[in-house]
């Protein structure tokens, strides 16, 4: 049985890995362009991200190790990611964006691992697609990598225990996770350009206006579409969930 | 059948905005912010130039569907595998 499963596995943990190598570029109406974050900001958030890629790394390894199975979830969570990216949704501002994906595999595997797949995802697409870029990447991998998956893990760890059901807390997490992902692109932009009159703050109010607000309609798809995907694992995938330690005692 | 209305419920929500916004062309939302960066400082000029852009709007899309269609293709794997596996194995541990 072992033997049976382990290819395909292998097969697709490196399929997986092969198209966030070449294809995963791009999640964009939303990252920061290249060459628009300053140097010495750009250089700021590298520094500042680079410690949870290596925390997210060993995460991933640490799991892998224990639990080889679990490679199919982790491309699941991977290539979530990966659709949810390519969808550039209009939204009620008149502009497009798309969602981030992050919220699935943070409430799966945790924020760590969450950052390590989000920052590939944007590299490549700052590769292949122009959409972000290499000096930025930092900045946007920190907005979507570890301030959204740390918020979705948050709210999710939050909602189950207040005893919100496990959809409503699968939803919400998503949801916040996106909203938070663009809330922090603007700081990030505002930072970098605060405005003559105002500072960071009216700066802030600026980039939230493009950023944050095209993002709540989207935000609600992200999180519908994150739940309709849980409720599939949950259906077809328990014995992982169950690995993942998912449900604290509510396994229905 | 959730999994159907909550979808429904997505899409209803991409086609709201077209109701709204008539004349809109629903451009990226970044080139709004290069927009904005530009109203507040002016004199900002980006200091480095993407490496490789794709060349035109169709082969962009081309590689915006190619991304969504392997992305697709994983979680239907997955969760396929896991279909099968539940539906063939005797053993209730794999429920």
């Amino acid at each position: 049985m072992i033997k049976k499963i382990f290819w395909p596995l292998t097969f697709i943990f490196v399929f997986t890995c092969y198209f966030w190598l070449n294809s995963l570029h791009s999640a964009y109406a939303m990252h920061i362009m290249e060459g628009f974050l300053p140097a010495a900001w750009a250089i700021f958030w590298w520094i500042i991200m680079i410690p949870f890629l290596i925390v997210g790394l060993r995460a991933i390894k640490r799991k892998i190790t224990e639990n080889p199975e679990l490679k199919t979830i982790l491309g699941l969570s991977g290539a979530f990611v990966f659709v949810l990216s390519a969808l550039k949704i209009p939204s009620v501002t008149g502009s497009s964006s798309h969602p981030t994906g992050v919220g699935l595999g943070s409430i799966l595997f945790g924020p760590t691992a969450m950052s390590v797949l989000g920052t590939i995802a944007l590299l490549f697409q700052s590769l292949l697609l122009a959409h972000g870029g290499l000096t930025s990447l930092g900045a946007n991998a920190f907005s979507m990598a570890v301030v959204g998956p740390f918020i979705a893990y948050a709210v999710f760890k939050g909602g189950t225990k207040i005893n919100f059901s496990f959809s409503f807390c699968v939803f919400l997490a998503a949801l916040l996770g996106g909203i938070g992902t663009y809330i922090s692109t603007s700081l990030q932009l505002a930072l970098a350009f605060p405005s003559e009159v105002g500072g960071v703050l009216q700066s802030f109010y600026k980039f939230a206006a493009i950023f944050a607000i095209t993002q709540v309609p989207l935000a609600i798809s992200e999180g519908l579409l994150t739940v309709i995907v849980m409720n599939l694992i949950k259906k077809y995938n328990m014995n992982e969930l169950k690995l993942l330690k998912v449900f604290i005692k509510e396994a229905r | 059948m959730k999994n159907t209305l909550l979808l429904a419920f997505v899409i209803l929500l991409a086609i709201i905005p077209f109701y709204i916004h008539r004349d809109s062309e629903f451009g990226g939302a970044d080139g709004q912010a290069e927009e904005a960066i530009q109203e507040i400082a002016p004199e900002y000029t980006p200091w480095v130039q993407a490496l490789w852009e794709p060349p035109g709007g169709e082969t962009e899309s081309l590689l915006f569907s190619l991304q969504a269609a392997i992305g697709s293709l994983v979680i239907g794997y997955v969760i396929g595998f896991g279909r099968a596996r539940k539906k063939y194995s005797n053993n209730a541990e794999s429920k």
